[in-house]
């Protein structure tokens, strides 16, 4: 259950935003869940609002959307999702990116020209979009 | 935003000294030091971590033998504890294959291994650095805040020319160096002392080079027997910078 510990980074990342901007409170908060990562999204929601209610922050309103990963090669161009691979790649090399995402250049190739040189352009892993409070 | 920049310091807040184990060049003993420095320590009876992040070519498990062990996931992930080394690298996530990570993805690495590793109370934290003033340099400096750099370099005039680059660079950035260590000495020279005076950073000793070294890859109790362990182990007593604590 890492995702606990995502979820603690981005709750500690709204109260610094919270003490920067001179917020009372926190309104909303705007996730984007990278789908490389495969973060189980009941348990990052769950811990969420666990860290969330434990730091004062009951009244929140959290949005979560996952974002498809996408690849792209740097030696062909060539662009896929990380979703065309999921059912070829094993159980143990899946949980290893879920852990580390980057270890993806490891254990993925590019499809047209075998290249383990591409960008992950999107969809790696949490970030936040957003963060609304009121003053 | 990147919500992982703001849990690091919480992640190193109970850790008492982080000391970067760095130097210009590969090859010059940077992860024997620290593997070496690891296990003396731990062996005085302090709290100790490893953390090896030259992931280009990690080498801290093959020093110490460490094999078959791997973090257990509670919250984040907990450090397997090997001779009381609390040891996080990215061989458990690479295995034995070759890591094809440019600078950004390395540096992303870094950033995912210190947002989940909750390493607990520690007196120490050994960082095994990779060769050069790249991204693990950087985001180490970006974002351990506490680190000391312990320098090792050879009597090597290449090795001595990027060992002042990184000098050179750490003492730009006002960054607590906490001495430098000469390693695989074959001669009386001074040379390497002398040169390095310029940068008026603790000169902590010379460690002459142990042929017997090899042999004890891969095993702990007999790395601590060879000369190499027992001369860093003299250096690490009798160096105030180290500032031990040997009554615990």
């Amino acid at each position: 259950m890492h995702e606990w510990a995502l979820a603690q980074a981005v709750i500690y990342t709204a109260i610094e935003h919270q003490k920067k901007e001179k917020f009372k409170g926190i309104t909303e908060l705007k996730i984007k869940m990278g789908e490389l990562q495969q973060i189980d999204r009941e348990i990052f929601k769950f811990a969420l609002k666990e860290i969330a209610q434990f730091k004062k922050m009951m009244r929140m309103k959290i949005k979560i959307e996952t974002e498809k990963a996408l690849l792209q090669c740097r030696v062909c161009g060539h662009r896929w999702g990380f979703s065309d691979f999921t059912e070829k790649l094993d159980k143990d090399k899946a949980e290893f990116i879920h852990f580390i995402p980057d270890v993806a250049h490891i254990y993925l190739r590019c499809p047209e020209c075998g290249s383990p040189d591409f960008e992950i352009v999107k969809g790696r892993g949490v970030w936040i979009n957003s963060i609304e409070g009121v003053k | 935003m990147d919500p992982r920049l703001n849990i690091v310091e919480e992640r190193l807040k109970e850790i008492k000294r982080l000391i970067a184990i760095s130097g210009g060049k590969g090859g010059v003993g940077k992860s024997s030091v620290a593997s070496t420095l690891a296990l003396t320590l731990s062996k005085l009876g302090y709290k100790v971590g490893l953390l090896d992040l030259d992931f280009w070519g990690p080498s801290a498990h093959i020093i110490l033998g460490i094999e078959g062990v791997f973090p257990k996931e509670e919250k984040g992930i907990i450090p397997p504890e090997i001779y009381g080394i609390k040891f996080i690298s990215i061989i458990y996530y690479a295995g034995d294959e070759p890591s094809p990570l440019r600078g950004v993805d390395i540096s992303n690495a870094i950033i995912e291994l210190l947002t989940i590793t909750r390493w607990g109370q520690l007196d120490f934290l050994i960082v095994d650095m990779p060769p050069g003033i790249g991204d693990a340099t950087l985001d180490v400096i970006r974002l351990m805040k506490k680190v000391e750099f312990l320098i090792v370099t050879t009597q090597s005039k290449v090795t001595l020319e990027t060992v002042k680059k990184v000098l050179g660079m750490l003492k730009e950035l006002k960054l607590p160096i906490l001495g430098i260590i000469e390693n695989m000495k074959i001669t009386n020279s001074s040379f390497v002392k002398d040169q390095l005076k310029i940068f008026d950073v603790p000169f902590l000793g010379e460690i002459d080079f142990d042929k017997n070294l090899e042999d004890s890859t891969g095993d702990m109790d007999k790395l601590l027997k060879t000369n190499f362990a027992q001369a860093l182990k003299k250096i690490i007593l009798k160096i105030p910078e180290f500032n031990l604590d040997l009554t615990i």
